[in-house]
């Protein structure tokens, strides 16, 4: 599990992450909400050690983000920032095979280019595995990124953001995957989404945060109530049942 | 993202075939332009009068004291420049930086000028030294200095390089100017491979050495290319990668200054047309730029001996219009691009 422990962030005098305290990633899809500024992305950022905390300490599988070697680490926790701007010129197969760095150093094994051959058929990405990362499509490269974190063949897989930019056939089909990958591989994702929707449909537990602390931390359903999300995004969120899912309705 | 609908025409996998042929072609034109360029000059120089002269005579003596030595330092000039700019575009993130146009070289030419003031009777090699340590800080100073530049803002990154080269080349000259060292500092700026002999070559082996760093650690420069954060992700320490590189690209920029001079353009102009053909993948790139890089300088080596033979013309005028003229081309190339 990825255990916080009154882990502050401060940005200036402003703290972004505040006093927080949880444990989260277990099995299945955790979903992070909560409104812009809220903290979600700095608690990434602690987690896969791109930040160090101000007070407090991080742990994923009881080992120390902070003191554990970042080649450890890596095998362990695989991160995918949002926006990700790759200039390098570089191909589907190129990238896919940089996650397996932690594990191969440069020097890849049989075993190795299994995990990559895997990758890239999971991702269905093998009819683009020679293109350059700047002639695919958006959801072509967020698929190519998912591609590379999952040969990187780590425990927790943490995504912030990808559905950014993408249409609704590409948020769908990532997602899909996100919940294949928890299902049929064992992989334990935690995701930050905006369309809380999503959240509700694929997440099988849902943190919101709001102002630099957890407010909620349930069952998706549990999270998914009017007076919950009214709380974390400060703003009225209709919770209609549909077919027998909860969908919030915040479109005025 | 245009890129689904514009780009099916841009080679979707059949791109193999053709970077053989190209690779081919590389090699055969560095072969080619070596041979060349051994007997090519003012005196006689050819394969048959060095057989009648055998190993004491003339010939023979101007093939391993002048035209062996010339030959190795332009191929060495040539691959470990273009893995300097490769290198620094991989640090930077950003297609148009090199040593040249991020204040780097201006940097060393000041710790030569140091040396000329300073400690004049200093040793080549030591003179090597300083200017590696001056083009060290100004790597650093240059790296300092970007980080507060968007990595999209794709010109403005060597636009903020240029201009620091220019305040550093401006005391540079201020100060040479003053002390009446303008004509020696001149020597340096204008690279050519004139005064290039046994003897005086051998630091480009430095260089050399180098560009075997750089292959040894080629993928973590390949994971660096891709920021900070993922290579933090992957397990990579980007500060000491980071700072292998400087050495790397610091070292070269010295070790070229000192021998043949200032060569502009070539670490911009090989890796970009490597990138074009094969991408960024150091480990596949690195002898695509070594040997593009060779051939590059090989050749304009031979046009500046051939231009007003039997006299040369500075090799840096050479490469400056080729490389000029490359670079625009593939600027404009690039803007037209739908990415």
């Amino acid at each position: 599990m990825i255990a916080l422990e009154n882990v502050t962030k401060r940005y200036g005098r402003q703290p972004v992450v505040d006093d927080v305290s949880i444990t989260f990633g277990g099995e299945g899809v955790t979903a992070l909400i909560g409104p812009n500024g809220a903290g979600k992305s700095t608690l990434f950022g602690l987690v896969g050690r791109l930040l160090s905390p101000d007070a407090g300490r991080v742990t994923v599988d009881g080992l120390d983000v902070a003191s554990t070697p970042s080649g450890e680490l890596a095998k362990v926790l695989a991160v995918l920032r949002q926006d990700n701007h790759v200039a390098a010129r570089l191909t589907v197969h190129d990238l896919v095979e940089f996650g397996r760095f932690p594990h191969s150093r440069g020097r890849l094994t049989t075993h190795d280019r299994e995990h990559i051959e895997q990758a890239i058929g999971y991702l269905e990405l093998d009819p683009y595995r020679d293109r350059f990362l700047d002639e695919l499509s958006g959801g072509q490269r967020q698929r190519a990124f998912v591609a590379m974190v999952l040969a990187q063949d780590t425990r927790y897989v943490l995504l912030d953001e990808p559905l950014n930019n993408l249409d609704l056939r590409h948020m769908t089909e990532i997602m899909r995957l996100v919940r294949r990958m928890a299902d049929e591989l064992g992989k334990r994702v935690v995701i930050v989404l905006h369309d809380i929707n999503f959240a509700a449909s694929y997440a099988d537990r849902i943190v919101a945060m709001r102002d630099g602390v957890v407010v909620a931390d349930a069952p998706a359903r549990e999270v998914m109530r009017p007076d919950v999300l009214a709380a974390v995004y400060d703003t009225p969120v209709d919770v209609r049942e549909i077919d027998g899912r909860p969908v919030a309705l915040y479109y005025g | 993202m245009t890129a689904l609908d514009t780009t099916p025409a841009s080679t979707p996998t059949p791109a193999r075939p053709r970077r053989t042929w190209v690779g081919v072609l590389i090699g055969v034109l560095l072969v080619v332009l070596s041979v060349t360029g051994l007997f090519v000059g003012v005196s006689d120089v050819s394969p048959a009068s060095v057989l009648d002269g055998g190993a004491d005579g003339h010939a023979a003596f101007l093939l391993v004291a002048s035209r062996v030595p010339r030959t190795l330092a332009a191929v060495l000039v040539g691959a470990s420049l273009g893995i300097a700019g490769l290198i620094m575009q991989m640090l930077v993130r950003n297609k148009f930086v090199e040593p040249g146009t991020t204040g780097v070289t201006e940097f060393a030419t000041l710790g030569m000028l140091v040396t000329m003031v300073f400690l004049p009777g200093l040793a080549v090699v030591g003179k090597m030294a300083v200017a590696a340590v001056f083009g060290l800080f100004g790597t650093w100073v240059f790296l300092r200095v970007v980080r507060f530049v968007p990595v999209r803002q794709l010109v403005l990154v060597p636009l903020v390089g240029i201009m620091l080269g220019g305040v550093v080349g401006a005391v540079t000259t201020f100060v040479a100017y003053r002390l009446d060292l303008l004509q020696s500092l001149g020597q340096w700026a204008q690279g050519s491979f004139a005064t290039v002999m046994q003897g005086r070559y051998e630091f480009l082996w430095i260089a050399g050495a180098m560009v075997a760093v750089a292959w040894f650690a080629a993928d973590r420069f390949s994971v660096i290319g891709l920021g900070e954060e993922f290579a933090t992700n992957l397990g990579l320490d980007y500060r000491k990668v980071v700072a292998v590189g400087m050495v790397v690209i610091a070292v070269i920029t010295a070790a070229v200054l000192v021998t043949a001079g200032m060569i502009p353009f070539l670490g911009l102009v090989v890796p970009n047309v490597v990138s074009l053909v094969i991408g960024d993948n150091v480990r596949r790139a690195i002898p695509w730029v070594a040997g593009l890089g060779a051939v590059f300088v090989l050749a304009c080596d031979l046009v500046a001996r051939l231009v007003r033979f039997p006299y040369e013309i500075p090799l840096s005028v050479v490469v400056g219009v080729i490389g000029a003229a490359l670079f625009l081309w593939l600027l404009l190339r690039r803007r037209s691009r739908a990415h």
